[in-house]
């Protein structure tokens, strides 16, 4: 049998020393590879701190995080992520902020020089995909916040990490915006089937978009539950109104009013 | 209805370019009144010429002894430019260091602080002392005069990056020197520059305090044979020269701040963007 891509064993993270606030505790998860899971939980159950564990930019306090194979001790390369915020840097222009990953990441960083003009029309296609063609030469205050995130989207997958990790994307934009970006991050998974973890306090986008989902109980946050989402692909609109689709996500509400409350769950 | 909305535009751009060119003439226009006041108050109250010369006294003055004036004030500038010059790369460099490294910042910064608080009029016969009579001392004092306000905006600009963005190279799997080079000194442009302004007014200060104790050649040395001579016209005549070379050396920074790092001060002139839409 092969290993899981992503591999959370009984991990536990502590803020501020041995005294700090518990994040996490006893939290396992894998995911497959080119799976698509979602994370949901309670606010403040260490949804994020799970995203940064994974991405190895903070060491976990007890536990393992195993990602292909690799123990995770220090941020892998082959992450690619988006928080909350664009993140954009303000003195680069939206081209430029999308080729950053390119400037870091050895393999490409060290091709870029030779094979630029290749790379900026890889840039450009992925610009174009989330509706931002002809914007690559405006600087981020220029655009709207969604436009922005559209652009930290791009800026996430251009080096095609095989892992993706997205820290509730989504969460600052509005309705429409949203459900764009939706159907356009289904696309591009569709395309290039990577892994992905999506952190979201959004049921809806998360049974939208995940094969998985799973619900994480209040501070420290572990995984209570699991559903697999059945519908099949491309989901749409009228997905989201099918009784299923509303019966998950109901379902899904139940287990967080209940992590909430403190209450065990099956 | 179309031709309403655009005799508006019209009327909002022209009203723009109205307070554009009054802001390009207000400065001007101050000057001029401050001598014009100036030149009244000396008249009325009948001030005599040894307390407070009127501009045209000084102006008479600066006319009579242009040579000195002009090789002085020459002398001055280019030593203010080169203690400037070495301040911005010390500047730099020091305050990269500082910015990026906890060690660094708590290890220096006390002794920083503590040689800024040293007036540096007391450190100019030392200079003396080591480097003789001559252009090293006011070199060097324009350079410590000028050195502190880098280091601390720079090291500023860099230590205060967001982590978010640092996160994402971060993740990325950078290295500290990327961070330091894709976030760290861009984002500390701005401070930088806005510390360049200050810096280049006060090595003014640094080189002509040296010129004055040391009495050598250059603008303060000038100002101090003339105070000994009595010709309060010509100390006038050489202030008002360093102020203008004051001036001109900020414009100069200034421009290039606005050439480079327009990104951060998009505020001012927003109507020069078209929002992306």
């Amino acid at each position: 049998m092969t290993r899981p891509f992503v591999e959370i064993d009984r991990v536990a993270m502590r803020y501020g020393g041995v005294e700090g606030t518990l994040a996490l505790q006893d939290c396992s998860l894998n995911v497959e590879k080119g799976e698509f899971i979602a994370v949901v939980g309670p606010s403040g159950c260490g949804k994020s701190t799970l995203m940064r564990l994974v991405s190895g930019l903070w060491p976990a306090t007890d536990g393992n995080v195993v990602v292909a194979g690799e123990e995770v001790d220090r941020p892998l390369s082959l992450v690619g992520m988006a928080f909350q915020n664009p993140t954009l840097l303000p003195w680069r222009t939206i081209l430029d902020n999308v080729m950053l990953p390119l400037e870091v990441v050895p393999e490409h960083r060290k091709r870029l020089r030779a094979e630029r003009p290749k790379y900026e029309q890889k840039a450009l296609d992925l610009l174009k995909l989330v509706g931002l063609e002809g914007f690559g030469a405006k600087y981020p205050y220029q655009l709207s916040g969604g436009m922005q995130q559209r652009t930290s989207l791009c800026r996430a997958l251009i080096h095609e990490p095989p892992l993706l990790m997205l820290d509730e994307p989504f969460s600052a934009l509005d309705v429409f915006t949203r459900e764009d970006l939706w159907e356009v991050l289904q696309q591009v998974w569709m395309a290039r089937k990577p892994t992905v973890v999506l952190v979201t306090h959004d049921l809806r986008e998360a049974c939208y978009l995940a094969d998985r989902v799973l619900v994480m109980s209040a501070r420290p946050g572990r995984i209570i539950a699991e559903r697999t989402v059945p519908f099949a692909r491309p989901r749409s609109q009228e997905t989201m109104v099918e009784p299923e689709f509303t019966k998950l996500v109901a379902e899904l509400r139940g287990f967080i009013a209940l992590a909430r409350k403190g209450e065990e769950v099956t | 209805m179309a031709s309403k909305a655009q005799s508006r535009i019209e009327a909002l751009a022209a009203s723009a370019r109205r307070r554009r060119r009054l802001q390009a003439w207000l400065p001007w226009l101050v000057i001029a009144g401050t001598f014009i006041l100036w030149e009244l108050a000396t008249d009325l109250f009948g001030i005599s010429t040894f307390i407070l010369p009127a501009p045209s006294d000084v102006f008479a003055a600066a006319v009579k002894w242009w040579k000195p004036l002009l090789d002085d004030s020459l002398h001055t500038l280019i030593s203010t430019l080169a203690g400037f010059g070495l301040a911005v790369v010390a500047g730099l460099l020091l305050g990269v260091a500082i910015g990026s490294s906890t060690l660094v910042y708590k290890g220096l910064y006390p002794l920083l602080i503590a040689f800024n608080s040293i007036p540096k009029v007391a450190v100019v016969p030392v200079l003396i002392i080591w480097f003789g009579i001559g252009v090293w001392p006011a070199i060097i004092t324009a350079f410590l005069i000028s050195f502190f306000p880098i280091v601390v905006n720079v090291a500023t600009g860099i230590a205060t990056v967001e982590p978010e963005l640092r996160d994402v190279l971060r993740a990325l799997g950078a290295k500290p020197s990327d961070i330091i080079r894709k976030v760290g000194l861009p984002r500390a442009m701005p401070y930088f520059f806005a510390s360049l302004k200050i810096a280049i007014t006060v090595a003014f200060v640094g080189s002509i305090i040296a010129e004055s104790v040391a009495p050598n050649a250059g603008i303060g040395r000038l100002m101090m044979v003339a105070s000994s001579r009595f010709d309060v016209p010509l100390v006038f005549a050489g202030l008002i020269v360093t102020g203008m070379m004051g001036i001109m050396l900020y414009w100069i920074a200034e421009f290039i701040e606005r050439r480079t790092t327009g990104w951060a001060t998009r505020g001012q002139d927003a109507q020069n963007f078209t929002p992306g839409g």
